[in-house]
């Protein structure tokens, strides 16, 4: 009993939990979705699909987890700022207003850092309003929740712009010889820099503690306020890296569908993750198995024939049911009855 | 001389409001009076593409003063359009049992939102968004299809979209084949007007409205005046999807149609209604006159872009969220500038 309550009560149970649930119903479900093969000399499966896929959601949720613990709001500007990377690449690499290239106008490695600085711009514009201005999170982000959208159709020339150049989908297909999606590879960079970030340096203590208490944080010295701005700055560049991933997929810059509804999806990881969005204390790995369970979800899904504009429903209800179940509310009402049972059994023990 | 402050500091953010809405008027007629900016009927169309809007942003506002918000709505309309257009589109069943499956829908979706965020103390963000995702996913599941609702459908319904209220005759003008055209507004306008109204006696002269003020302005306070803060803040969420509920009913009177992409990025325009009228985002500030004007000045934004014609439609998009962005920092500065007048 004490080994259980002690698994149970590990932060990275429950994303682990959900994702073994996930799996284990797909098991029962379909048997081939654990089925890995080679086809065209590339890893082909549906396992694999999980990780590649989720690689978009994974890299925006590790920019999410810091926002949420710093500031317990959450950035949902991400799903824009997403496409306002892709169409600020696509621009650059195939010229304003150039419907479909295969020529690029500068070299792509010049774009894809434009494309990422675009986000990291986004996130500065975040980090001003929330950690200088103190405006709620949600409120602040939501500016560029609508505007990142149609800024990127400005810049694309309300169409979706082609970059028919074969180096340009390696990022989100597959690199020639190598058989392991690049999303994946990419997903993995992008974790190590930001863990090697918070744990060689302090910001990841200085995060929980400014998360934590913000005032007492300042009052012991942390610039709270940079702390705050610099959290955005790095959710808004994991959300340019995102965008690139998400536009080599298609090669092109479909400003409407790039990242659409993937706030959700990313703050549904982090809370999954064991993350309180109330702020704090923080777990990226939490967060990162969280992306990949609800990768799955999002992928049995589709397999039961649910469509993408459906899936959000299910999406919800599950969101609604962790903050409930994390809601300090719920939590008090869930131990006083726990205790009440406990007091109603000893008096039971008592009579006999 | 602290109340004297406070109450010049609100004035002056609706001040500034109307007198936007004023000079973008002002600024559009003289640019495009050949476009017929000047006329009446223009101001009226205002009025008339917007009535949903104002109606939603009236129950933005109730949300904003207790310090929550509400991202749900324009989900909750798509969904609404969509169960009239798929009702009476394809399944032809009469439009008043819709209208009022539309009300209950609006009251349960509030109710819950209301019961999650004030009793069990959820970030209203996070709930509504949720609602936000559960409604336009609902859309999808009713129909994933455009539906558009013709008069063969629904003759009453049709009817009542296209009903005319002529206004009194001296406001007309002569166009160019010289026949004299009145100028007309449409039930919905009616019907979004009294909204203003009635929400603007709630807020003023009921103890409702004023607990709202109340809960808004300081949670413990209210709390230690004794009163039920929770249920408060449960009435406004249902008032809120209510509200969002009859907007959807007069959105849907204008387009005529249900799609999933519909009112997309709605909750975008009613915040920005809202906190361009003054509403403070963190509560317990504001009123409904300035909402309207907020909502006067989104519509004005997006006619002056659709009467340039060569602009695309998406810079209505980013003009709003730049405007709701000078406004969010010009309320922080007035917080910082009373801050340190207080000190």
């Amino acid at each position: 009993m004490d080994t259980i309550k002690k698994i149970t009560k590990q932060q990275l149970f429950l994303p682990f939990f959900c994702l073994l649930l996930v799996l284990l119903i797909n098991l029962i479900k379909s048997p081939t979705f654990f089925n890995i093969g080679i086809q065209n000399g590339v890893l082909y499966g549906r396992l694999i699909d999980v990780l590649n896929r989720g690689s978009e959601i994974a890299i925006l949720a590790v920019g999410q987890t810091l926002v949420v613990a710093v500031s317990a709001g959450t950035d949902i500007s991400v799903g824009s700022v997403m496409s306002l990377s892709a169409c600020g690449t696509c621009m650059m690499l195939a010229g304003y207003g150039v419907n479909s290239t295969t020529q690029l106008a500068v070299p792509m490695g010049i774009g894809i850092l434009f494309g990422i600085l675009l986000g990291g711009v986004c996130g500065c514009i975040n980090g001003a309003l929330v950690a200088k201005l103190k405006i709620q999170p949600m409120v602040a982000t939501l500016i560029l929740f609508t505007a990142a959208r149609a800024i990127g159709l400005l810049l694309c020339n309300n169409q979706i712009t082609y970059i028919r150049y074969e180096p340009y989908k390696y990022l989100g297909n597959f690199i020639p010889g190598c058989p392991i999606p690049t999303a994946i590879f990419v997903t993995i960079a992008v974790i190590i820099v930001v863990s090697i970030f918070l744990r060689k340096t302090a910001l990841g203590l200085y995060i929980q503690s400014a998360g934590i208490n913000s005032r007492a944080a300042r009052i012991s010295g942390i610039n709270s306020a940079l702390i705050c701005f610099v959290c955005y700055v790095i959710c808004g560049l994991c959300a340019g890296i995102a965008g690139m991933v998400a536009s080599s997929r298609i090669y092109s810059a479909d400003s409407n569908n790039i990242g659409l509804n993937y706030e959700l999806d990313a703050i549904l990881a982090v809370a999954l993750g064991g993350n309180s969005l109330g702020g704090g204390k923080f777990n990226l790995a939490g967060a990162v198995v969280g992306a990949y369970t609800i990768q799955a979800i999002t992928t049995t899904l589709l397999a039961m024939g649910v469509s993408t504009d459906q899936a959000p429903v299910i999406k919800a209800i599950i969101v609604v049911i962790i903050v409930v179940v994390q809601a300090p509310t719920f939590k008090e009402w869930l131990s006083n009855s726990e205790a009440k049972r406990r007091a109603l059994a000893a008096e039971g023990g008592q009579k006999a | 001389m602290k109340k004297i402050n406070k109450f010049s500091g609100n004035t002056v953010l609706l001040l500034i409001t109307i007198v936007l809405f004023v000079a973008m008027y002002a600024v559009g007629c003289v640019i495009y009076s050949a476009k017929g900016f000047t006329h009446v009927q223009t101001f009226l169309n205002l009025l008339i593409t917007n009535a949903g809007l104002i109606c939603v942003a009236c129950g933005m506002t109730c949300v904003m003063l207790t310090g929550g918000i509400d991202i749900s709505v324009g989900s909750l309309i798509a969904m609404d359009c969509m169960i009239l257009a798929y009702g009476m589109g394809v399944k032809g069943w009469p439009c008043i049992p819709l209208i009022i499956l539309i009300l209950v829908i609006g009251l349960v979706f509030g109710a819950v939102q209301g019961y999650l965020i004030g009793y069990l103390k959820i970030q209203p963000f996070i709930i509504t968004m949720a609602g936000m995702f559960f409604a336009r996913g609902m859309t999808a599941v009713i129909c994933t299809d455009q539906i558009s609702i013709t008069q063969d459908m629904n003759p009453m319904f049709y009817k009542w979209a296209n009903a005319k209220i002529n206004l009194p005759g001296f406001l007309g003008y002569v166009n160019k084949k010289g026949k004299t055209v009145v100028p007309f507004i449409r039930p919905t306008v009616v019907i979004a007007l009294l909204v203003v109204a009635i929400i603007f006696f709630i807020l003023k002269y009921t103890k409702f409205g004023r607990n709202l003020y109340a809960v808004g302005g300081n949670q413990q306070s209210a709390t230690m005046m004794g009163l039920n803060v929770k249920a408060t803040k449960m009435k406004a969420y249902i008032l809120s999807s209510f509200l969002c509920s009859i907007g959807g009913i007069c959105y849907c009177l204008n387009t005529m149609s249900g799609s999933v992409q519909q009112a997309l990025g709605f909750e975008m325009n009613a915040i920005a209604s809202s906190v361009i009228g003054g509403t403070l985002l963190t509560g317990g500030v504001g009123n409904v006159i300035g909402s309207l004007f907020g909502v006067l000045i989104n519509g004005t934004i997006s006619t002056l872009v659709t009467t340039n014609g060569k602009l695309l439609s998406s810079w209505s998009n980013i003009m709003t969220a730049a405007l709701l962005c000078f406004f969010i920092i010009l309320q922080s500065l007035f917080a910082y500038f009373k801050n340190r007048n207080n000190r």
